[in-house]
């Protein structure tokens, strides 16, 4: 007898979760990225940006009169798991994905949300052809892609700088030389300057005299340089003391404060590409304040992106008025909204406009933003 | 002819350097064919005595070629010091073990000494002054060859003079002379082995301080690694050169340095290492001992 009782309670208990279930229709966000392993500091900070946004918007009654239910699954950024996770989302319904993280991983699971027209947006996912190559109109990302610095500092060097010859430069590490391919590949897209000299630099060499006398006879009037800032302050001392006069650009990994200590008064003049400053943004510093009230921590590792792509999802559908793909993608790509990155809109590949990289001057051993 | 002359001298003042640090790894071996690691270290220890000093000294007012002078000198005694304790603790106990065991002593000693500076100072990149000033006079051929490069060259040139004194004119010279050549020999006549051989890394060690303190005036910048590819490069130099011979360590410094100079000005700097370590291969078989050195037959 007790244990039909067990028995028809639970039945009960199990029915009535189903159909709360059923009944209380919700707009499904799956979180997808690494949650577990050593890649995981990349992809908590999105995850918690997503349930902080989702507790907002459900704390203001939620979208289209319903609740916001999060699905979270973890990727460990392995692009085999990816899929798995990717098909775990698609089978438990979910609306819009925020995810995933690496761009290995992303790339794996695109073509299973695709076919499932459900769009996603990545916080970090850079890998410049996930929007370029046209394969995958479902996917959007609040981050720039990795050419977007070059496309910036070849766009200053020629519009801003005016210079006609220009000798691009890397440390031959993946970092340094593919912002210096992409840099090379822009300049003579444009038509308008002669790459004179590309070339890599041994980093750690004792001096690098010979290249910048290289630079010199090429009379290059920039020089453009992939790289990081050990390197770079040893290119502009020597350059300043071979008075060559030739403009210094570089990238992210040389807009850092050991630039300045290092080069000293010979930094002065040179510009450098680097992530927009967000700190004036509204919702960014409350986005931030939100995070430590909740978690007494600084956010972390794509937090802004995240929370920017988790409003930006929500928010589509809605103005799109429900979670029909062809409506959310139309919103994402026609209206903008207020995120902690910018007031941004997707272009018809699914890059944010408005997000990425700012040009700073080397003034006075400070980096001066340029509008 | 113009682009030339900067690489020339930009080959120059990079091989002077290279030749001054080879001289401590060929004197070392030629007196206990023991490859000294640790030596690359000395050169990075010298140029953070210097730093140091420089940032005392400029507290203290005083001005650029003083604190140069006195940062040197102050690096020299400083690194002499370190090549004293390093022979001391690290090789000294090995002198009748198997050659292997003295050499991993040196690698051990390298990596100890890195991670000391490390540990003790910073993994960053630090600011060095520009202790050389810019001389007016040489402000027309800046841009061929510079003030550094001027001190440099004559820095190095002097020392190698007195070095050449120091060996062939005095007695602590012959001793060391008599060392090379048969240790047990020297023992017999009465050279206190033990302390030429201290000597000559206490010399070795003065001269890897003063490229050191040279180089980070030029470029600007210190870190704890420096020492390991300035090492590796000196080390190239010295056995092109022919290990164990003193003009051949310059010799070998200042072709490794022109090398370096006119691979990277007129063919490509992706390559610059490609061409060194190409030219090393080439020497080394069409002279197997190095360009002066001598090849000895070994008894196994």
């Amino acid at each position: 007898m007790k244990k039909m009782t067990v028995l028809i309670s639970t039945l009960a208990l199990v029915l009535s979760m189903s159909v709360t279930g059923f009944a209380a229709d919700t707009i499904k966000l799956g979180v997808a990225g690494p949650h577990s392993g050593d890649l995981a500091p990349y992809g908590i900070p999105a995850m918690k940006a997503a349930q902080l946004v989702v507790k907002q918007i459900n704390a203001k009654g939620g979208i289209l009169g319903k609740q916001v239910e999060l699905l979270i699954q973890d990727d460990q950024c392995k692009p085999e798991i990816a899929t798995n996770t990717a098909t775990k989302l698609v089978t438990d319904g979910a609306h819009v994905v925020l995810g995933h993280i690496c761009s290995g991983a992303t790339k794996a699971a695109l073509g299973i949300y695709k076919d499932a027209k459900i769009p996603v947006m990545s916080p970090s996912a850079t890998n410049p052809p996930l929007t370029q190559s046209g394969d995958y109109p479902n996917f959007f990302r609040t981050i720039a892609s990795d050419d977007m610095q070059a496309k910036m500092a070849v766009e200053f060097a020629i519009n801003k700088l005016g210079v006609k010859k220009v000798a691009v430069l890397h440390d031959k590490g993946d970092y340094g030389k593919g912002f210096a391919d992409f840099a090379k590949k822009y300049l003579d897209e444009s038509g308008k300057v002669e790459v004179v000299l590309f070339e890599g630099v041994t980093p750690g060499a004792m001096d690098y005299s010979s290249i910048v006398q290289k630079v010199r006879k090429n009379k290059a009037e920039a020089l453009v340089f992939g790289g990081y800032h050990p390197e770079a302050s040893k290119l502009v001392s020597q350059m300043s003391r071979k008075r060559l006069k030739t403009i210094f650009i570089s990238d992210d990994g040389v807009k850092d404060d050991s630039f300045l200590k290092v080069a000293g008064d010979a930094a002065n003049g040179s510009y450098v590409t680097g992530p927009r400053d967000l700190s004036s943004i509204p919702l960014n510093s409350a986005a931030t304040a939100e995070f430590k009230a909740e978690y007494g921590a600084e956010p972390g590792a794509f937090f802004q992106e995240g929370y920017s792509a988790a409003l930006a999802l929500l928010t589509a559908i809605e103005k799109a008025g429900s979670t029909d793909y062809d409506a959310v993608t139309k919103v994402l790509r026609s209206e903008y909204v207020e995120t902690p990155v910018g007031k941004i809109k997707f272009d018809s590949k699914g890059d944010a406009e408005g997000v990425g990289f700012s040009v700073y001057k080397v003034e006075n051993g400070a980096f001066t933003e340029l509008k | 002819m113009e682009y030339f002359l900067e690489l020339f001298f930009g080959g120059l003042t990079r091989g002077s350097i290279y030749a001054l640090i080879a001289l401590g790894y060929t004197m070392v071996y030629g007196i206990i064919q023991l490859i000294n690691f640790a030596h690359g270290e000395i050169y990075m220890i010298g140029a953070f005595v210097a730093l140091i000093v420089a940032g005392v000294c400029t507290i203290y007012g005083l001005s650029g070629v003083s604190i140069l002078i006195l940062a040197g000198i102050i690096a020299v005694i400083y690194a002499c010091a370190y090549g004293y304790t390093l022979e001391k603790v690290a090789y000294r106990p090995l002198r009748g073990a198997p050659r292997l065991s003295p050499l991993i002593s040196a690698i051990g000693m390298s990596i100890f000494l890195q991670n000391y500076v490390l540990l003790a100072q910073t993994s960053d990149f630090l600011p060095f002054p520009r202790l050389i000033p810019d001389f007016l006079f040489m402000e027309p051929v800046a841009h061929i060859i510079g003030s550094p490069e001027l001190v440099i060259l004559i820095t190095t040139f002097i020392t190698m003079i007195l070095l050449t004194l120091l060996i062939k004119k005095t007695k602590v010279g012959k001793a060391m002379r008599a060392t090379q050549q048969d240790m047990n020999m020297a023992r017999l006549v009465g050279v206190n082995v033990d302390r030429i051989i201290s000597l000559t890394f206490v010399i070795g060690s003065a001269l890897a301080a003063i490229g050191g303190v040279l180089v980070a005036s030029y470029i600007g910048q210190v870190n704890f690694y420096i020492g390991f590819l300035a090492g590796v490069k000196a080390f190239t130099a010295a056995v092109l050169g022919g290990i164990g011979s003193i003009p051949g360590a310059v010799l070998g410094g200042l072709i490794l340095g022109w090398a370096e100079s006119f691979a990277a000005g007129y063919i490509s700097s992706d390559y610059e290492d490609v061409f060194t370590f190409g030219l090393l291969v080439l020497i080394l078989i069409l002279r197997p001992a190095g360009l002066l050195g001598k090849s000895h037959k070994q008894k196994v």
